[in-house]
């Protein structure tokens, strides 16, 4: 595993497996995905531990993961397959923690799987 | 993995305060994901993030919020806003975008930075000597200052050029460290003007990965160069052109007059335009001067917009260019440019003639109208008398 942001959080795995574009795809408001054909469509990200591919898009959807964050409804981990730098970005100014994994690592997470992760260690459990 | 000093991991760890702390924050998420094994000091940054029309309300609270307690490091320039002040009543802009962009503007000021509102800061400025790292994010200005100016910047995002000017570091990673392409693209039409250089830009932008190998390049002046410079920016990730042939092993790729007609397929949509617009990137003295001599005793027959830095029509008033300008029906616009210019809605505006390739880029993509590509002599042939 990589920490591009660090941290140390515990919750319950949200898990997509589509790229997401903060900007425009995420309300900044309410934290819920509005794409129709992203399979996470009216799911809220909140307090989740989001994993997903990578991110798309604009750069500018950094703002958008401060805003979600600024409004309390920003997940509380990140977790990808790869780093791309909107997604970088968003987190460190939000200050959400984010670390990417493998691809046989990114395969054994499933949806609703409590999972902690702390950085300071390396260390990801899962339950 | 990044090797951070012990002020670096201070910083990190909150020890240097909060605006500090998110600033190590991104230049380490950056490094990481750039595979920067440091970071390294830089002495100028260049920042985007500053037209309301890119960064919206999220953005403007941002900068509003760090602005009491960020300071600049290093110094520190600025891209286009939206409008110009100075005559931004002419164009039926709504208040919020007024007050939110000035609220931008004042944020930035705030933070120390020089508010150049330009995309050409090496035209500008002066330029540090050979080989000095800065964080440049406009793409046309870092592409120009790593292929004609002899310094060194990676492509940086918004953010990571906010946290380099910051901290006045940045992550040592990409084309800081590395120039050795692996593609040559072989410059094939001939008789090229700037609109050919700006495809060729475009479709370098294209098939290259961090930097190309450009051969077959004969004198270009300011204008080409820019709009070279402008078109790769535009479609890839691509920091640096280098001018040659490059090693025996790299792949060669043409760029002929099929490739060419391919990007003016994709990018020119319209047979003609309802206005004009000149500069994206903005035009810098030398290209004023020329308009204005080709302009003699002539005069636009519709709508001509020309954006420049207000540094440079400071001193086209002074030569009398902006008269001159003026006398041939131009409307005069700094602080602004035509790249995702809110002053260009398709509201009131079906299709837009340019000479840019930047700016037909985003004039279908973001302001979604119509674009008719000609060069700037056939665009004064054609519209003026």
């Amino acid at each position: 595993m990589k920490v591009l942001v660090s941290g140390k959080v515990k919750g319950i795995v949200l898990k997509s497996e589509n790229p997401i574009n903060f900007l425009g795809t995420v309300d900044k408001k309410t934290g819920i995905i509005s794409d129709e054909n992203h399979d996470l469509y009216q799911k809220p990200i909140k307090d989740t531990v989001l994993v997903f591919p990578s991110g798309v898009g604009s750069s500018v959807g950094a703002y958008t993961i401060y805003s979600i964050k600024s409004n309390k409804t920003a997940p509380l981990a990140m977790i990808c397959k790869k780093a791309d730098l909107t997604v970088a970005t968003g987190c460190a100014l939000a200050n959400i923690p984010m670390i990417t994994i493998n691809d046989d690592e990114f395969n054994s997470i499933k949806n609703g799987m409590q999972i902690s992760i702390d950085t300071e260690s390396n260390q990801i459990h899962y339950q | 993995m990044l090797e951070l000093t012990k002020e670096e991991e201070s910083a990190l760890k909150g020890e240097q305060g909060e605006i500090m702390q998110m600033a190590h924050r991104i230049l380490v998420a950056t490094g990481e994901a750039t595979d920067a094994e440091k970071l390294v000091p830089i002495e100028w940054a260049h920042l985007s993030g500053v037209n309301y029309n890119t960064i919206g309300d999220a953005g403007e609270e941002f900068l509003s919020s760090i602005s009491n307690d960020a300071r600049v490091k290093v110094k520190t320039t600025l891209n286009p806003m939206g409008f110009d002040n100075d005559n931004v009543s002419n164009y039926g802009l709504d208040e919020n975008f007024i007050s939110k962009q000035l609220s931008i503007r004042n944020s930035y000021e705030t933070m120390g930075v020089i508010p150049s509102f330009s995309c050409i800061p090496y035209e500008i400025f002066d330029i540090p000597k050979d080989g000095t790292q800065v964080a440049f994010a406009e793409s046309n200005a870092a592409i120009h200052a790593n292929s004609y100016d002899n310094l060194k910047t990676n492509k940086e995002s918004a953010f990571s050029a906010l946290a380099s000017a910051l901290v006045g570091k940045s992550p040592y990673s990409s084309i800081r460290k590395e120039d050795s392409p692996n593609i040559t693209i072989r410059m094939k039409v001939n008789d090229p003007n700037e609109l050919t250089y700006g495809m060729l830009g475009f479709f370098a932008g294209k098939v290259g990965d961090t930097s190309v190998n450009i051969s077959g390049l004969g004198e270009m002046d300011k204008r080409q160069t820019k709009a070279m410079c402008g078109g790769m920016g535009t479609s890839g990730t691509c920091a640096k052109f280098l001018f040659g042939e490059g090693d025996s092993d790299c792949e060669k790729i043409d760029f002929d007059e099929k490739e060419m007609q391919n990007v003016y397929d994709e990018l020119n949509t319209a047979e003609k335009g309802d206005i004009i617009t000149l500069g994206s990137p903005q035009l810098g003295l030398d290209e004023i001067s020329d308009l204005t001599t080709k302009l003699k005793g002539r005069s636009f027959q519709k709508r001509c917009m020309v954006f420049m830095p207000r540094t440079v029509k400071e001193q086209s008033t002074k030569i009398g260019y902006t008269a001159e300008l003026e006398r041939a029906g131009c409307e005069i616009l700094s602080d602004c440019c035509t790249c995702l210019s809110p002053l260009i809605s398709k509201d009131n505006v079906d299709t837009v003639t340019t000479n840019s390739i930047k700016g037909a880029f985003y004039l279908k993509n973001s302001n979604g109208v119509g674009v008719n590509l000609k060069p700037l002599l056939q665009i004064v042939e054609d519209e003026t008398r």
